[in-house]
Parts: C-alpha cells; structure tokens; sequence
C-alpha cells in the first residue's frame, strides 16, 4: 500500500477518536485545554509510532499465543521512557495530565493498530500508519480542547480573545466534555453523509 | 465515619466515570442493556478490588524497597493481566453460573483504564483520603467505593439508553452523539453532589 494513502487514511477516514471512537478517556478528561488537549496527542502519537515500529519487527518472533502479552510488555516500556522523558524536560504537563500518562498504557488506539496494522504490514508502513493515526488523534484532542477552552474561558491557547469577565466553567468541568465530543461528533456525521 | 465519607465521595462526588474520566469504553460500550451493564459492574468491582490489594502489596513489599518505583506501569499492567486471567480459570472451576455471568466482561477488564488508573492512585497515594492516612485499608474501601460508582453509573446510564430507543432522534446525532449527550446531562446531574463531601467533613467533625 502507499504510504502516504496511510497517512491521509490515519488523519481523515479512520480518524481515532471521530470515527473509530478509540481512547475515549483521555480525549474526554485531558482537552481542559487546547494546550493540554495537544500534549496529550503528541504523547500518545510518541508511543504510537514507536510500538507500531517495534511490533511490526518482532511480530514474526513472537508465537501467536502470547502476542498481546508480549505487546503490552512492548508498550508499557515504551510508555515508562515516555514518563521519565516528560518528567525531566516538561515537568508541568507531566504534572496536568498526571494519571492520564500510564495510563496511555490501556489506551485502545495503541494496542488496536498493532493488532489491527503493525502485525500485518512492514516497518516502514507501520511507522507511517502511527504517524497518520496520532497526528489524527493528536488534532481531533487539539479541536476538542480548543471548543472546550473557548466556550468555558473565552480563549484559545491562552490568549484570551472575548475579554476576562467570560466564561462558562461547565464546558471545562466533566458535562462539557461529553456535550462538545457529542455535537463534535454529530457535525462530522452530518458532513459525511452529503 | 471517615471511611463513610470516603464511600460517599468516591461514589457520588468523586464518580469514576462522570467526573475522573476513567473506564469510558465500556461506560459508551456495554451500556445498551440494563442486564449487560450491571454484569460489567459486578465484574469490574470485583477485577478492581482484588487488583488493587496486589497492586499496592506489590507496590510496598517488591517495588519500594528495591527502589523500582519507575516500573511501576509495567509491573501493574502485567499483574492486572495475570490477575484477570486467574480469575477467569478459577471462577470457571468454582462457580460456573457466576462465570456464566461475568464471564464474557472478563476479557475486557485488562483494558479497562478504571483499573489500571485506581491501582496507581492507591499506591502512589494520589486519591483524596479525607483525613485518613492512606494505607491498605482505606485503599480498600477507596477501590470498592470507586467500583461501586462505576456500576451505579453504568447502570443509570443503560436505563436511559434504553429509553432513549423510543425517542425521535435527527439522523446525525444517532447512536454515539446522543449516547455523549446523555452522559453530559447525567455528568451535570453528578455535579448537584459537589460540596458533599466538604459538608460531611464538617459534620463528623474530620479536618
């Protein structure tokens, strides 16, 4: 397959979380933030390409018995680099996302495309395949954040663009996140079908 | 009493799902049938309470003495794994009819990051005490509390996708979009609870 029909197909057919619907808890509880909501894509692409890349390397050694094991093994060191990387260059976001960087761990996403891509295709591929689907991930969090930030403090990144005094804290607390992913969603549905 | 308040925070305060974010997937995945959901809740209180008591022996008696603390994700993902396997052999020897039951969410629990996610809490002692010194047992009570919201959740939010088959819903919004939607309501509804938890603490008197 072409690599870039890879790419583009990680982006915009098979986008994680507006289409595949994967990894749904660190898309609801990290985008606070367009800042925050980014970081968390960006990690996660981290270990995305990465594993999709080791996988598809060792994906003839292993016995298909115990291949989810061994991939798990494969991931959760990847994510334990990924945790002290983060903690000594970008301690605050270490600090915000907190909990929600193990935890990329049991993200979904990680271990659907290895089995799903990294067990069946080159390296190369798969290295394109983790760039497509995190860079997808990565922006759908990045929109999500942004909607939630300027709909509950007025900015977008920081910069405040409807003066201070705004702000609907609801869309920054839990009920707002389901309610834009919901109308999010439901807007990519509707530009699908026509 | 600080072991009520601890119960009633994690429960309805605190809610795992509607304010932590943790054990989304199967919140939207299995929540279609009030039976299904409260199966998945069982199962979960049960994965979550047994993981957590490992978890944080392990944490305690293998990781800290040793100085291993930064292998804490791998060594967790792995026991939690191993965990859910072992309960699937025994519970198939042992009760059959509660394997029957539970049996086919088991699978599902490794990845559940509801799990994964209250293990570390408890064992890096990141979860809101109340004034009690964390340790085994208030971990204990912290992770069944925690379970205990996760089906109660779950189960409200089946019998509202249950009903919601009845509504006239636009074409766009149908299955996930009002699913989300649904949720938010009864994110908003579980946000009445918060303040409880500062209102108890006065009441039994713990600071």
């Amino acid at each position: 397959m072409n690599n870039l029909k890879v790419l583009f197909n990680g982006i915009v057919r098979e986008n994680p979380t507006f289409v595949l619907l994967l990894g749904m808890c660190p898309t609801l509880a990290t985008t606070t933030s367009a800042v925050n909501g980014m970081s968390m894509g960006l990690a996660t692409m981290f270990v995305l390409i990465l594993s999709n890349f080791i996988i598809s390397l060792i994906k003839n050694l292993v016995p298909d018995m115990v291949r989810i094991p061994c991939y798990i093994v494969v991931i959760a060191s990847l994510v334990t680099i990924l945790q002290m990387l983060m903690q000594a260059y970008v301690p605050d976001i270490y600090d915000t996302l907190g909990l929600f960087i193990p935890l990329i761990v049991v993200n979904c996403i990680i271990l659907g495309r290895a089995e799903a891509f990294a067990a069946k295709n080159g390296p190369v591929a798969s290295i394109f395949d983790g760039i497509g689907i995190g860079v997808g991930f990565t922006l759908a969090l990045t929109l999500l954040g942004s909607v939630r930030e300027l709909l509950g403090t007025g900015g977008v990144f920081g910069i405040s663009l409807w003066g201070e005094d705004y702000g609907m804290l609801m869309f920054v607390l839990a009920p707002g996140a389901f309610l834009t992913l919901g109308y999010l969603i439901a807007i990519v549905n509707k530009i699908k079908k026509q | 009493m600080a072991y009520l308040l601890i119960f009633i925070t994690a429960i309805f305060v605190n809610n795992v799902i509607l304010s932590q974010f943790l054990g989304i997937c199967p919140f939207l995945g299995v929540s279609r049938k009030i039976n299904t959901a409260a199966g998945m809740g069982a199962a979960v209180t049960f994965v979550l309470t047994l993981a957590t008591i490992v978890t944080y022996l392990i944490q305690t008696y293998v990781l800290q003495p040793n100085g291993l603390e930064y292998l804490q994700t791998i060594a967790f993902i792995l026991v939690i794994a191993a965990l859910v396997q072992m309960v699937e052999i025994i519970l198939k020897k042992v009760s059959p009819s509660l394997y029957q039951a539970l049996g086919v969410f088991l699978p599902l629990i490794t990845t559940n990051c509801c799990i994964l996610g209250v293990a570390i809490q408890v064992a890096s002692n990141q979860y809101d005490s109340q004034g009690l010194p964390f340790g085994l047992l208030p971990g204990i009570v912290y992770a069944i509390s925690t379970a205990l919201g996760f089906a109660l959740a779950m189960i409200i939010f089946a019998g509202l996708r249950e009903q919601l088959q009845f509504a006239r819903i636009p074409k766009a919004m149908k299955g996930m979009p009002i699913a989300l939607i649904t949720a938010s309501l009864l994110a908003m509804a579980f946000m009445g609870f918060s303040g409880v938890d500062g209102g108890l603490k006065t009441l039994f008197g713990i600071e």
